[in-house]
């Protein structure tokens, strides 16, 4: 069973990588964006393998529902080509990019592998814990905050994409 | 479930994100760049889920629920400046958006 679990969390792990490097190497942000939807789905997976289905519910419905659906729809509003290669781009520059980058994926993967994670006994993360620490007191206007954030992010949505009457 | 795999699982976040970051600097198209973005979201909330696996603390995951509750709040901002820049220049493409660049 725990063999059948880590087969699994490898299967979708490579799924979401491979999905992950067809997203940035797509010149088409059609494909891009179908790309990003596996990659997606497929953490969606491993958050459940990892005790997580609340989670990875909300990740199916928020991200591969409600997010990805309104990145397809803005794509099929503005028409989007496939995007051209630029002309003469510096070198140097790409040289730069490529060493800080290294320094970055060096600085963060030294940080997690010296992490050495233990392994807790009796994880239980059903929807009911999940939503007995989201409602506790110390994340409760948090998440009421959440709630104003999102009103502002509808009303802010509405008023910048909505055509300037006067013109 | 074994302590490789939630090392495994924290390597998988940082390849994630790293691709991530050179989407952000690759890609032309505005809306690809943003798609990275979340991409490096997702790497994050994949780190979360690993450490509360590792340490049996739910904190972890309700703070991927705040992520979540924000790129959605952000995509739906960001996507909205997208088609109001696009009316204005009639491209996507991210050097074209150059208004507020010094």
């Amino acid at each position: 069973m725990a063999l059948f679990q880590a087969i699994l969390c490898y299967v979708f792990g490579a799924l979401a990588l491979g999905a992950a490097l067809v997203m940035v190497a797509q010149r088409n942000p059609t494909y891009s964006a179908f790309a990003l939807i596996v990659t997606l789905v497929s953490l969606s997976a491993v958050f459940g393998l990892f005790g997580a289905p609340f989670i990875a519910a909300l990740q199916i419905i928020v991200y591969a529902g409600a997010i990805m659906v309104l990145f397809l729809f803005v794509l099929m509003l503005l028409n989007v080509r496939t995007e051209v290669r630029a002309p003469g781009e510096g070198r140097v520059f790409k040289l730069v990019a490529i060493g800080l980058g290294a320094l970055l994926v060096g600085e963060i993967g030294s940080v997690l592998v010296a992490a050495r994670p233990a392994l807790a006994g009796g994880f239980d993360a059903s929807a009911r814990q999940v939503a007995r620490l989201l409602f506790d007191a110390r994340y409760l206007y948090v998440f009421e905050a959440t709630s104003i954030l999102i009103l502002a992010s509808l009303v802010g949505a509405i008023a910048l994409a909505k055509r300037d009457p006067s013109s | 479930m074994s302590p490789t795999l939630i090392q495994h699982a924290l390597l998988l976040s940082l390849a994630l994100f790293a691709i991530g970051v050179v989407g952000v600097f690759l890609r032309r198209n505005v809306i690809t760049v943003f798609m990275c973005v979340e991409l490096m979201l997702n790497a994050v909330n994949l780190a979360f889920i690993a450490f509360s696996r590792a340490w049996g603390n739910l904190e972890g995951q309700v703070l991927v629920f705040f992520v979540l509750t924000v790129a959605a709040a952000e995509a739906a901002v960001g996507l909205a400046i997208i088609i109001s820049i696009h009316r204005h220049k009639d491209t996507l493409d991210v050097d074209a958006f150059s208004l507020m660049k010094w």
